[in-house]
């Protein structure tokens, strides 16, 4: 028995969720196999082959992956799948995209956003926002699962024991494959990415994340951007702060956007629909200021400040 | 050109679902229903290229019992121009929806198919790319722009810190972020009108595919809730609690 994660990268480094993947990996007790696929990938397979609990890594280069292309990395998955037992991923953007299509290419029926692996084939996922927890038995012989990375901890590097993904010390390791021809009838146009000088939302250790009350585009940037610089945190933002264009589409925070686990998380202004809380209940302190006393966001926060939040916030940030 | 859209029938994004008395599944008898959100989107990214004059001819497709004859008339409501209820008792998991929905479009070949990127029920997020696959179909999932050209679809992508634009050739497959567009509301007199547009019923039986589910239920329950914490009274309170109770370095 063999399992393979499929590992998330910019070219530069490895997303920190594929350690936590690994560490879910390990439940089956057998060798855990990196794939990283794309056109410059020397460096994060070696971050990968230093990861403690990894066996191998399966490099996939070639030009056409430089946009690692849902149709591309399938069809590369779909290669690879005969020697594996388990296929793994952390539930990100990157790989909602690709691996559904490789376990319809498999006919395997994928398990999603998987927060407890209970047996092999036994698993725990939530439903409805977060609201339901249901266990899930997959009749597959080969299971194709996605998992909710913050709900595992980090894998260490082997050499220097901790996850600084800047050792490239190889330990495991590394074996190149032939990939597929291109899958040439879908074509990479362009790209633009949000420029910031703050930690990325998924990984940052503080975040903090206003709502509509805020106001305005240039409120929500005056308000929060000071206590965020001091903080070292990520911006995030509710739904609503996003629909009424106070901040970026992918700082939203939620079921439909993306899911934070920060040590500190800071809901400035959030009502706290469960829809929002989906993405950030499994922060471990949660810190609430809003006017409204009744916001639900106050019964799943440690510390609730009800407070002016004009006034509370620069308050803050001068007092830090 | 032609375009399939995909509908599913979910629970009302306002409903809190519970969960039936002995643990076996969520109680959704007599609970408000609706289209899926997602579905939303797709539907009215659909009646904008037909405003465009690029789209001719909008199919909606909904899989399920006739119960979900009221998410097609919502469907044909806002401006679609005919749709198919594909039948089937049983419970239809993602692969199998993939595989019925391809069977209808082998049937119907429209040139891109538009689908919502998750359902907000299961929150799997799996049909479109798994559609597309079985077709062997280009995809672009989480669309929140779409441009067709000619032969071609320009479809911009919500990814983690930024976006992605992608260039597709024709048939293929588009899965609707919420950005893509804001879904219209439907008029009374067009409400009346769709219940004179044809909605054609097909057993999913008469597609040669199996659809029976793979993933089995084993138990629901009710996730331990987070608990409220305490009120402080003032930022500086808040900021003492966080440094000697929590031990965070502020």
């Amino acid at each position: 028995m063999k399992i393979l994660i499929l590992a998330e990268h910019d070219g530069k480094q490895l997303s920190p969720a594929v350690y936590q993947v690994v560490t879910a990996a390990q439940f089956w007790n057998a060798p855990v196999e990196i794939l990283v696929a794309g056109s410059n990938t020397n460096t994060v397979a070696k971050q990968a082959a230093a990861i403690t609990g990894v066996a191998r890594v399966i490099q996939a280069e070639a030009a056409h992956l430089a946009h690692q292309l849902a149709e591309d990395v399938a069809n590369i998955i779909v290669q690879v799948a005969g020697d594996y037992q388990v296929i793994l991923a952390a539930h990100s953007s990157f790989s909602r995209n690709i691996v559904p299509r490789a376990a319809a290419l498999l006919d395997v029926a994928m398990i999603s956003d998987v927060l407890e692996i209970k047996a092999d084939h036994t698993y725990v996922r939530s439903v409805y926002a977060g609201d339901i927890l249901t266990t899930i038995q997959s009749i597959d012989a080969l299971q194709i699962v996605t998992i909710h990375s913050s709900n595992f901890t980090a894998a260490k590097n082997t050499e220097s024991n901790n996850t600084d993904v800047n050792n490239t010390g190889a330990q495991a390791e590394i074996v190149s494959i032939e990939v597929p021809e291109p899958f040439t009838i879908t074509r990479w146009v362009s790209e633009t990415r949000s420029l910031s000088d703050r930690p990325a939302l998924t990984s940052a250790k503080v975040v903090i994340t206003g709502g509509r009350s805020l106001g305005s585009a240039e409120r929500f940037e005056e308000l929060l951007s000071p206590l965020a610089s001091k903080l070292g945190a990520a911006l995030g933002a509710t739904r609503a702060a996003v629909d009424a264009g106070f901040a970026p589409n992918d700082t939203q925070v939620g079921q439909t956007g993306v899911v934070v686990a920060p040590e500190l998380y800071i809901a400035v202004g959030v009502s706290g629909a469960v829809q929002h809380t989906y993405g950030m209940k499994d922060s471990k302190i949660v810190v609430a200021i809003n006017q409204d006393p009744d916001a639900p966001i106050f019964q799943v926060a440690d510390y609730g400040l009800v407070a002016d939040l004009f006034e509370a916030i620069p308050e803050l940030t001068n007092a830090i | 050109m032609k375009v399939l859209i995909a509908v599913k029938r979910v629970v009302d994004y306002n409903i809190k679902v519970r969960i039936k008395s002995d643990g076996s599944d969520v109680d959704i008898n007599g609970v408000k229903m609706g289209v899926n959100p997602f579905d939303e989107n797709a539907i009215e990214a659909a009646l904008r290229l037909k405003e465009q004059g690029v789209a001719t001819e909008i199919v909606a497709v909904s899989l399920g019992t006739s119960a979900n004859q009221d998410v097609l008339r919502h469907a044909l409501a806002m401006g679609a121009d005919r749709a198919i209820l594909v039948e089937s008792d049983l419970t239809l998991q993602a692969l199998g929806v993939a595989k019925l929905l391809k069977s209808i479009v082998m049937r119907e070949q429209p040139q891109l198919i538009i689908l919502g990127k998750q359902a907000i029920d299961n929150d799997a997020g799996q049909t479109g790319q798994m559609l597309a696959a079985l077709l062997n179909y280009p995809q672009a999932t989480f669309a929140s722009a779409i441009q067709v050209d000619g032969n071609t679809i320009s479809v911009t992508r919500e990814v983690d810190g930024g976006t992605e634009t992608l260039a597709l050739n024709l048939p293929a497959v588009v899965t609707a972020d919420l950005r893509l567009n804001e879904p219209r509301f439907v008029k009374l007199p067009n409400l009346m009108m769709a219940r004179k547009k044809p909605i054609e019923t097909i057993n999913a039986a008469e597609f040669a595919v199996s659809a029976e589910p793979r993933l089995k239920l084993i138990q629901v329950s009710e996730p331990s809730a987070r608990k409220a914490g305490i009120r402080v009274g003032s930022v500086s309170e808040l900021l003492s609690k966080l440094r000697e109770h929590e031990g965070i370095l502020l």
